[in-house]
């Protein structure tokens, strides 16, 4: 039942992101793609319990360095995308 | 119990930022908004998730968490936007070996069926062929590795194997899940599948690389939600999968050519059928080209990697500046793979305060552009070369291009007469109505800046 249940899950939230971002205009692509891949980095949610968990060494060990690197993808792609839309100015804002 | 539902709630209040995150990003007007709440959903679900009973010792996920927020954060604020695609590699990487090892750390759960250790499977397949690909496409842009394709004999042949192998390894796997020989053969060839699959490609063709890794990014969380039956890592992973996906089909679109040819041909065979290139190259001091452009009306500013390269967008402002100040109209025209990812340019002239209503697309420019007095060309080859148009035999016949040539008068700022990255000879160098002016970029609109305030 689970993956009958993950699978309709899945359908849907693909259609639905082609749905989103076929209205993303070209201008924003760039920070379209790092604020993507700042989402991809939610892998962090599942690094935690292997990181946190009384297992062995080898899942610890495993768990603790996906956090990091999870959590640089997340932090740094949320930083630097606010950073690059914070540039995108219109015209007659500076006049 | 309690915690459980309490966790999966705010998995889906999660699910909803995300979702509402990246429906503002459909407008610049509203995309740093979109962006916050895309973040706090992620905050959101990363401190629910620490309630979870299953975890028990926090003091290895607070060493991860410091040392990645430490190493992102210092990231995010010193990079240059110039090389905002090299940074954005390297992160689709990051996120890639993390699911691979979430996948891993999966097997460790008890009651493993065929369809968990399938998934697991892909986690570490997709995961690692994301991580070294990755880190291929971010050497080459970056320039540590060479950014022409790396060919060899019986690529494919090699390729097609190696993903054979990969297939078969992971049924040994799926089956015999107790022997660890598997598991790490499954992770080696991933990698290596990475890296072979990544080296063919070439500088011109890194902005469909590039999209393709993000999405592979997000599809190798989604394998890893699927191992640890979690439904937020699947829903955003496909969020991310599929926003990459349509990226990789715009890129591939605006270079004419489908994914299969980027993947696998290697571009440039150049054929030299299209015959010989009539004309002469006249170049033009950037002394006159100030007094041509002191009479024009309109100019119309075409952008690519090479102004990247000069680091020339504030100086192009400045020029745009004075241009107007002089009564004459500017607009950008920017091709979709103009530079080495979707968008860079938008975002280098963003930086330098260039208002984004003036940056036109394609399809808005080209039905005007015989209006332009002057179009200005700052280190851009491929995406204004005319042969696409006119050159059946010409590699890049069929693309769509930015029609410069159709502007009164063409103004090319390049070094010397190399070729661009896809190595063509590009015939609106020799037009009637195009004249080169050489030199580095930035140093000719310096130039050029110095005689208008004079």
């Amino acid at each position: 039942m689970d993956l009958v249940y993950l699978t309709f899950i899945l359908i849907l939230s693909i259609f639905l992101g082609f749905e989103l971002i076929q209205k993303v205009p070209a201008t924003l692509h760039t920070p379209l793609m790092s604020g993507a891949n700042a989402i991809s980095g939610i892998t962090l949610v599942g690094a935690l319990a292997g990181a946190g968990s009384d297992g062995s060494a080898l899942t610890v060990l495993l768990g603790t360095m996906a956090v990091a690197f999870a959590t640089i993808n997340v932090v740094g792609g949320y930083l630097v995308t606010d950073r690059m839309l914070a540039m995108f100015k219109k015209k007659n804002v500076n006049k | 119990m309690q915690t459980t539902l309490l966790i999966n709630l705010s998995y889906t209040v999660a699910a909803v930022l995300f979702i509402f995150g990246l429906k503002l990003l459909g407008s610049p007007a509203t995309a740093r908004r979109g962006n916050t709440i895309s973040a706090l959903g992620m905050l959101l679900a990363v401190v629910i998730t620490l309630l979870d009973q299953a975890i028990v010792d926090y003091r290895w996920i607070l060493l991860g968490m410091v040392i990645g927020t430490a190493v992102g954060a210092f990231t995010a604020r010193m990079v240059a936007m110039t090389a905002m695609p090299e940074m954005v590699a390297l992160f689709n990487g990051f996120g890639g070996i993390a699911s691979l090892m979430v996948g891993w750390v999966a097997l460790a759960q008890p009651g493993l069926t065929t369809f968990l250790l399938l998934t697991i499977f892909l986690s570490i397949l997709i995961g690692g062929v994301t991580f070294t690909g990755s880190l291929v496409a971010w050497g080459k842009l970056s320039e540590k590795l060479p950014g022409r394709p790396i060919l060899f004999h019986g690529q494919r042949l090699v390729n097609g194997a190696l993903l054979l192998a990969n297939f078969a390894c992971g049924a040994m796997f799926i089956f015999n899940p107790e022997q660890g020989l598997w598991l790490y053969l499954a992770v080696v060839l991933s990698a290596t599948l990475g890296v072979m699959t990544v080296i063919p490609i070439g500088g011109a063709d890194m902005p469909v690389i590039i999209s393709l890794l993000n999405s592979y990014s997000g599809l190798a969380a989604c394998a890893a939600g699927f191992a640890i039956n979690n439904n937020i890592l699947i829903v955003a992973g496909s969020l991310v999968g599929a926003s990459g996906i349509i990226l990789t089909n715009i890129m591939c679109k605006a270079m004419n050519r489908t994914l299969g040819n980027v993947l696998f041909s290697g571009f440039g065979a150049v054929d030299e059928s299209g015959g010989k290139i009539e004309g002469e190259v006249t170049a033009l001091s950037a002394e006159d080209a100030y007094y041509v452009l002191e009479a024009a009306q309109s100019v119309v500013v075409i952008p690519g990697y090479g102004m990247a390269v000069a680091q020339a967008q504030h100086v192009v402002k400045e020029l745009q500046e004075l241009l107007e100040k002089n009564g004459c109209e500017v607009a950008y025209a920017i091709h979709p793979v103009a530079g080495r990812m979707p968008g860079h340019m938008n975002v280098l002239l963003a930086e330098a305060d260039v208002p984004y209503d003036l940056l036109l697309e394609m399809d808005d420019i080209n039905p005007r552009m015989e209006t332009f007095d002057v179009a200005i060309v700052i280190g851009a080859n491929d995406v204004v070369n005319p042969a696409a148009r006119e050159t059946p035999g010409s590699p890049i016949y069929g693309m769509p291009i930015i029609n410069a040539d159709y502007a009164r008068s063409v103004f090319v700022l390049k070094r010397s007469m190399a070729s661009g990255f896809a190595g063509l000879d590009n015939p609106l160098f020799y037009r009637k109505n195009t004249r080169m002016i050489f030199g580095d970029a930035k140093e000719t609109l310096s130039r050029l800046v110095r005689e208008f305030s004079t």
